[in-house]
């Protein structure tokens, strides 16, 4: 069989990283391709590159139908018949289904108005052929999350796509409408068309695989048919590396002492929609550092934002033994939570305010006498923690929007740090930064836990999970699938709990 | 040279370009008239654009958590016949005051509870409330003027002096520093900030930010409704039509003071300044003899000039 593109030494240097180097890619017409591999193994980098949205570096080539091409942008890529979809759904929820399909790309009238009548035909004749009956009148706004992909699938068919990319589209699905997906995916491959298949999900890439290619750091680690692979095997594949050397001996400071328990906690449903949280238990106990893992969509953010009082849930918590009632996150706050959320930039961070403005919020009563705030005690505070935590910033006077991602992530953390919570939640604590503000961070939760801090530590890279918890909770589709101590706690048995 | 170094940190102060064109404004009315720069004139122009500053210093509060309030007219006027209503029935003025501060309060905690607790856009919100305040003015007097006997005393309020000030620029000179050291110095002014700042991060600190919004609506209303007293107090007639369409006026010296509509950014005496810009562009059309009509036109181009040199100037000075 020829390939329908080729990719021959791709690489692809950002300042200061190599997210590529050298990868061989060949994708064939009518067969399901998987991607595997970690967070931050470049495939979200060799996708673009794919779909014109980044420029490989010089050397490397893609040949399209044998072909040697450069693809220029998006709109370039689909025409030579490549088309992606999202995590991220690309669509407008209040236009209808006909509308989302051809949209910026009406059939007109000889009037120059939309023809209504050919669009909504089209696209009645694009979903029958997916097999699946969706409206093409229906505002996308009522539809399911698994139905809305599979109207971007009837968009990327529409244009007569050649090769469909889709990136971890079952990631937020129901399992009915993941299996729906995976379906049609296979259907579309017997038509000849190309699937990539983004996927963390053991499962699922067993079942839909004709060959697997394992990215990691930025290599080709294998290509192989899926009838030579198993699930050890990938999992080695994707994980197999050395930790690294820059962090340092873990050392418990967990107590027996248990600090909060979390009962059959659920969420409350506005929507039937996304991950469904449900019967979370759990204990966590003064001075440990508890891990959190989970797949995108597995919903351990949902989980916290629970317990932190920003999203409606029933159950039980108990902090010291007594049973609290959270519904604010003030609420949470003055039962001695923190919570570093995930997205420093929109929920973690005034970006307009200074560094001593958004150091003081969560604590600035420390400050007060009445209601007037002691400027210089809360500067000499603030002086004090950029000390401490080598926060780069020319003066406490600094807006945060100046500073770097490393050093935004560590005002949110002094911010926390200086309240002195008895549990402080970190969400994916590390994200965007670089490897030394990595290690600091690390460092700092460590001090944090040995003062008798309990920390929960959300990540989605499973090696920071393993480095720095005393213990491991694994999420699957919003339950708890597994518990591992840091004894039992390995690349392997963490991702198979939480793909298995 | 001390003073000079200090008048040049000045120009860091975000209040800084309003008082310029302030000053300039005022240096191209002088050049044509040298009435303009006297006393008394001076004095005349403050009070004529004290009720806006007044108003603004609300507003911008407002403004400042992200929110805007449209139904400020509404407010003093309603505020501005009540107590007329009082003094008509024969109540004290005490009690005539009160209860024109009370319209305030109410509508105050009206629009704040339709936001905070219902979740309407406060556009709409304030919307609603500013007809519903106008209908009433309108049900309650038929349309004619109502002109109570009230005390000589009352009128001090109004019309008074302390020196050669006029008694309504003392009021206003006094809410802008109370309502300055409010903004800057206390943690509910750090509070209004960080909600307009990024109103999620500010929530999932501890502030309880639909607490501060209740409050900013309900100060707002209040310092419009004493604005209200202030006016009544001086004509000694509630007009129908008294306040109608200040909004503008007042949301406009909140935006040419530096306030932006995005939120979080914003200063109580950028707001007072703006107001007083505004003002000093209506005296000099009297004063010049320029086409009154002129007048909304010419604060229509200021209103743009200001705030695009603002948006500009935070371009390129980058963000410090």
């Amino acid at each position: 069989m020829k390939p329908f593109l080729e990719m021959i030494g791709i690489s692809k240097t950002f300042p200061g990283v190599k997210a590529l180097d050298h990868v061989d890619l060949h994708l064939n017409s009518g067969e399901v391709h998987v991607l595997a591999g970690e967070n931050g193994a470049g495939k979200s980098t060799l996708m673009k590159i794919m779909t014109g949205v980044l420029r490989a570096d010089p050397g490397g080539e893609i040949r399209v139908e044998g072909e040697p091409v450069v693809i220029k942008n998006p709109v370039h890529a689909r025409s030579l018949g490549i088309s992606i979809i999202y995590q991220e759904l690309a669509v407008v929820n209040n236009l209808t289904v006909a509308e989302n399909v051809f949209l910026a790309r009406e059939p007109l009238l000889p009037t120059g108005l939309i023809d209504r009548a050919k669009m909504n035909a089209d696209t009645r004749a694009v979903l029958h052929e997916l097999g699946v009956e969706i409206d093409p009148e229906a505002m996308v706004g009522t539809l399911s999350i698994g139905q809305r992909q599979l109207i971007e699938i009837a968009r990327a068919i529409s244009y007569n796509s050649k090769l469909i990319i889709m990136d971890e589209p079952t990631a937020s699905l129901s399992h009915h409408e993941a299996s729906t997906l995976l379906r049609m995916s296979r259907k579309l491959a017997a038509q000849g068309v190309g699937i990539v298949f983004i996927s963390h999900k053991l499962e699922e890439i067993f079942e839909i695989a004709d060959r697997v290619t394992v990215l990691r750091d930025g290599r080709t680690v294998d290509t192989r048919p899926v009838s030579e692979m198993t699930s050890d095997l990938l999992v080695r594949l994707m994980v197999d590396r050395e930790l690294d050397q820059l962090f340092g001996h873990h050392i418990s400071h967990a107590t027996d002492e248990v600090l909060m328990s979390v009962r059959n906690l659920t969420e409350k449903r506005v929507k039937d929609e996304g991950v469904f949280v449900r019967d979370v238990d759990f204990d966590l106990r003064r001075g440990e550092v508890l891990g959190f893992f989970g797949l995108v969509g597995a919903g351990r953010t949902e989980v916290m934002e629970m317990i932190f009082g920003s999203r409606p849930h029933s159950g039980e918590i108990s902090i010291n033994g007594k049973p609290t009632r959270i519904s604010s996150p003030s609420d949470a706050i003055e039962h001695g939570l923190g919570f570093v959320t995930e997205d420093r930039q929109s929920r973690g961070l005034v970006l307009g305010m200074s560094v001593r403005e958004n150091f003081s919020l969560t604590h600035l009563s420390d400050y007060c006498s009445l209601d007037f705030v002691n400027r210089r005690k809360e500067t000499a505070a603030c002086a004090d923690y950029i000390r401490a935590l080598g926060i780069k910033t020319p003066s406490p006077e600094q807006k945060v929007l100046n500073l770097s991602g490393g050093n935004q992530q560590k005002v949110v953390l002094a911010k926390w740090a200086a309240r002195r919570p008895q549990i402080l939640i970190v969400d994916e604590p590390t994200r965007g930064i670089d490897i030394g503000a990595k290690a600091e961070v690390h460092t700092l939760l460590g001090k944090m836990a040995e003062e008798g801090m309990s920390i929960i530590v959300v990540s989605s890279d499973l090696p920071e999970i393993l480095a720095i918890s005393d213990r491991v909770i694994v999420l699957k589709e919003g339950k708890i699938s597994g518990e591992l101590t840091r004894e039992n706690a390995t690349q392997e048995s963490v991702m198979l709990a939480a793909t298995g | 040279m001390r003073v000079l170094h200090q008048l040049l940190q000045l120009r860091h102060m975000r209040e800084f370009n309003v008082l310029i064109a302030l000053i300039l404004m005022g240096l191209l009315i002088s050049l044509f008239t040298p009435y303009f720069l006297t006393v008394s004139n001076l004095m005349g122009v403050s009070r004529a654009f004290s009720l806006t500053a007044i108003m603004s210093i609300g507003m911008v509060m407002v403004i400042i958590t992200g929110g805007i309030d449209l139904s400020v007219g509404s407010a003093m006027g309603l505020a501005g016949l009540i107590t007329a209503l009082c003094f008509d029935a024969g109540y004290s003025q005490y009690a005539a005051v009160a209860a024109g501060l009370g319209v305030g309060l109410a509508f105050g905690l009206t629009n704040g509870l339709l936001i905070t607790a219902i979740g309407l856009p406060p556009f709409i919100a304030t919307l609603g409330t500013l007809s519903i305040g106008r209908g009433l003015m309108y049900m309650i007097t038929h349309g004619v003027p109502l002109t109570p006997e009230t005390p000589e005393s009352f009128s001090f309020l109004g019309q008074g002096y302390v020196g050669p000030v006029p008694v309504p620029v003392v009021i206003l000179l006094v809410l802008t520093l109370i309502f300055t050291v409010i903004m800057t110095r206390t943690r509910f002014g750090r509070h209004v900030y960080a909600t307009g700042g990024n109103e999620n991060a500010a929530r999932l600190s501890g502030v309880k930010v639909q607490r501060v919004k209740l409050a900013v609506y309900v100060l707002s209303s209040t310092i419009s409704a004493l604005a209200g007293v202030i006016a009544f107090s001086r004509y000694l007639s509630a007009e129908p039509a008294s306040g109608f369409g200040s909004e503008l006026e007042v949301i406009a010296a909140a935006a040419i003071g530096g306030a932006s509509l995005a939120g979080g950014i914003g200063s109580v005496l950028g707001a007072v300044i703006g107001a007083a810009l505004i003002g000093e562009i209506a005296n000099g059309v009297v004063l010049l003899n320029i086409n009154t009509y002129a007048q909304q036109a010419i604060t229509g181009g200021v209103i743009l000039i200001a705030v695009s040199l603002d948006v500009l100037r935070n371009r390129m000075g980058g963000r410090g």
